[in-house]
């Protein structure tokens, strides 16, 4: 499957979860650049990549709440990437084939190394996170490792229904 | 406003104990808290936005809006830095502080940690001292502290473990698997390993049932309120005397000096931001050891025009926390099983005694392993994203154990808090500016440390290890933040006397991790207990009704 195809899915899953047309943030173009990133560091296995558990929801709700001060490092980050992959691939990054799509990125990481390190903690957070924040999907990740999920309550010794003897 | 016996400034582990032990004697209390006091059905298990993991915030304060610090790195450079960032040195701000969402291991230091410079001599280029208090001093406190707030674990099987009149009021929870898969190991290797201290109930105590064992504890505050904190222990016996009332969402601005030199209450914004005094007969500070410091800092007057009890520039030095180091251990096996707190398990052998080592640390196996920490905890020849790192998670996430442990930290003079000359807080105040760093020595335990934890999980079958620790650039002085006002007998070299009084004003108190003179191999929070058992004992004892007895 080619990466573009899957980015895409995700994101249209992505926006449509939130019930709005747009994001908060990002523009489509950036969303789409962003998502080919996110599923560089988090490909698709037989489990989900990044973007398909919601790495660019959590990303984008973030930036416009806790990250608001990371927004210009996104913008400019993005740009930066996109210019990256017309030079290397030829084409816009969530277009260029799987395998170009992995040399940009390493070629991000080595030039734009404090906004692929940004992205890379990011996209860990939505992926590894709690699912309130619009990544890790149906726990997705959870699942994958092999925890419990919804986990297991109430394992005490002893029966707290009774309380404490007082 | 009404004039009061005692304002007490901050609901933590120590300002919650002193306000009750106050208020139980009849003084009349006010207790002061930034923060908000949440329960057990606010905790959101939310792994990046707690305590521990903060990444999108800290769950139990402070905001990230209007609470800047500085720190200055190793380089010289100055950074603004918020409490979300781990440079920041947050531990709290609530009621309970720290011990709302803490992990809850509650550790007695051992008698050489308070007598560190004549055991070993100070390294050259560090601060370290003596204690003017003795562990002896200090026990009758700590088993008080076990057993008001109540500790589980079980201490006999350690020869290392420090005097004690009678065993812990809890027993250990019940081993989980990285304590069983640790325990033979540890003891083939000649170490004397034991269930660990824990301010949690294993059995129902207090009137509270016990731990559920989940996967969100440290950092986290307990859903079913089996961990014990001041906030539902002390403070609570506090406020039911009638004598103690609790004033939240109020940040302290500054301790008010008549023009005698002593203390005549604080000033305080209220929960509508507005600025009002509250007066006093005496004034004690429990903001934990950064905000401590800078409270006296900021508290400046014609007699002191460089802050309170600060006439020798002691305050906010010795800034002291804990370096970490130990490692990680993989295995051909499962080692997890999704049964917290996790930390269950360690050992005392390598606190004292290795000759060249100025003391050594505590070891112990590490919380519960949520997934967002395994994302550097994998292989380190692990590439750093891609399938492979996805992968490595899959692998290792259920078959690794990371044992490590607070490393003695060398104080330094120069690891000190200073005001900032120009940023300020939400209210106007000049923040707290952080620099320096512990003496080069505390490295060297550490590396030391992570050896040991590696042996270990080797013995333990571990087909191989990392350590971690390292040399971190800046100091860590976070959630085990101390020393910043040192209890000493020399006013020239020490903040407060063994009472926790100022040497410079009798009626301003300091009761909290500010005044340890070294911070023990050990996590810090039950010695800050026992010291405010102590201290208060003290206060109450001079407490002539309407002020102290000279
Ligand atoms: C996630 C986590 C895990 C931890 N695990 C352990 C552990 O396992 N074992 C251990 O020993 N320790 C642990 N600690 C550390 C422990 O919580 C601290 O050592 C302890 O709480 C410090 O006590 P304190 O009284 O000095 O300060 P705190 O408990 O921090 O209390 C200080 C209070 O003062 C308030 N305050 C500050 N300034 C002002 C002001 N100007 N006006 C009004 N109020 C103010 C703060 O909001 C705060 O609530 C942990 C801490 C955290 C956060
Ligand atoms: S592990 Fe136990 S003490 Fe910790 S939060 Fe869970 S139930 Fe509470």
């Amino acid at each position: 499957m080619a990466g573009g195809v899957v980015a895409g899915a995700a994101l249209a899953a992505g926006c449509a979860s939130r019930g709005r047309g747009n994001w908060d943030f990002l523009n489509d173009g950036q969303a789409h650049t962003l998502a080919a990133i996110c599923d560089q560091i988090i490909p698709a296995d037989d489990f989900p990549s990044a973007s398909q558990a919601g790495a660019v929801t959590y990303i984008d709700r973030q930036l416009a709440r806790h990250y608001r001060r990371h927004r210009e490092a996104y913008r400019a980050g993005l740009e930066q990437a996109e210019l990256l992959s017309r030079k290397l691939a030829g084409v816009s990054l969530s277009q260029a084939p799987q395998k170009s799509q992995f040399e940009v990125v390493t070629a991000i990481e080595k030039e734009q190394p404090a906004f692929f390190a940004l992205v890379r903690s990011h996209t860990f957070e939505s992926f590894y996170g709690n699912p309130r924040h619009g990544g890790n999907r149906d726990a997705v990740s959870w699942r994958m490792l092999g925890l419990d999920e919804p986990p297991v309550r109430g394992r005490a010794q002893y029966d707290f229904t009774k309380g404490a003897q007082s | 406003m009404k004039r009061v016996n005692a304002v007490v400034v901050g609901a933590g582990a120590a300002g919650g104990i002193v306000a009750k032990q106050l208020a139980v004697s009849g003084m009349s209390v006010v207790l002061f808290e930034r923060g908000k006091w949440y329960t057990p059905a606010d905790c959101r298990k939310d792994d990046l936005r707690n305590q521990r993991t903060t990444v999108l915030g800290n769950a139990f304060g402070p905001e990230d809006e209007g609470n800047p610090r500085v720190l200055v790195d190793a380089a010289g450079n100055a950074h603004v830095v918020l409490p979300s960032e781990g440079s920041y040195q947050n531990n709290a701000a609530c009621v309970g502080g720290g011990t709302l969402s803490y992990g809850a291991q509650a550790w007695r230091y051992m008698p050489q940690d308070f007598r560190l410079k004549s055991t070993y001599g100070a390294p050259p280029g560090s601060s370290l001292e003596d204690w003017p208090i003795s562990y002896d001093d200090l026990e009758p406190f700590y088993d008080q502290a076990e057993y008001e707030i109540g500790v589980s674990g079980d201490y006999s099987p350690t020869p290392f473990r420090s005097p004690r009149k009678r065993p812990l009021p809890m027993p250990p929870l019940p081993a989980n698997r990285e304590f069983e898969i640790l325990e033979p190991a540890a003891k083939r290797l000649g170490l004397h390993p034991f269930p660990l201290p824990m301010l949690r109930n294993s059995v129902p105590y207090n009137d509270r049932g016990p731990c559920m064992r989940c996967r969100w504890c440290c950092g986290f505050a307990c859903e079913v309120d089996a961990k014990n904190g001041s906030q539902n222990t002390v403070i609570p016996i506090a406020l039911g005397t009638g004598n103690c009332e609790l004033r939240m969402s109020s940040t302290v601005k500054e301790v008010l000096v008549d023009d005698k030199g002593r203390a005549r209450g604080v000033s305080y914004f209220d929960e509508s931001g507005h600025l009002q005094e509250q007066l006093s007969d005496i004034v004690v500070v429990s903001a934990c050891a950064i905000e401590s410091a800078r409270l006296l800092l900021n508290s400046k007057s014609r007699l002191f025009p460089n802050g309170l009890g600060n006439r020798y520039d002691q305050v906010g030095r010795n800034l002291q926390g804990h370096h970490y180091t130990g490692a990680v251990g993989y295995f051909d096996h499962d080692t997890y099983d999704d049964m917290g707190p996790g930390a269950s398990i360690a050992v005392m052998d390598y606190n004292h005694g290795t000759p060249g080592l100025v003391g050594g640390g505590m070891l112990a196996n590490e919380f519960i392993r949520l997934p967002i920490h395994m994302v550097d905890r994998v292989p380190k020849d692990t590439p750093r994203w891609g399938l492979a790192h996805k992968q490595a998670m899959r692998a290792w996430h259920k078959r690794s154990i990371v044992i490590m442990g607070p490393t003695q930290q060398i104080p330094t003079a120069d690891a000190r808090v200073i005001l900032d000359p120009a940023v300020k807080d939400q209210w106007g105040l000049p923040v707290a500016r952080i620099q320096g760093n512990c003496h080069p020595h505390t490295f060297e335990i550490g590396a030391v440390q992570s050896q040991r934890a590696e042996a270990w999980l080797k013995e333990a079958g571990a087909i191989f290890t990392s350590r971690t620790g390292g040399k971190p650039a800046t100091i860590s002085a976070g959630q085990h933040q101390a020393g910043t006002c040192r209890m000493g007998n020399d006013p020239q070299s020490s903040v407060v006397n063994r009472n926790c009084q100022l040497h410079d004003v009798d009626n301003v108190f300091v009761i909290d991790g500010s005044v340890h003179v070294n911070n023990g191999g050990f996590n810090p929070v039950l010695t800050i207990m026992a010291i405010a058992y102590m201290a208060s004992d003290a206060l109450v004892h001079n407490w002539k009704g309407t002020g102290l007895r000279s």
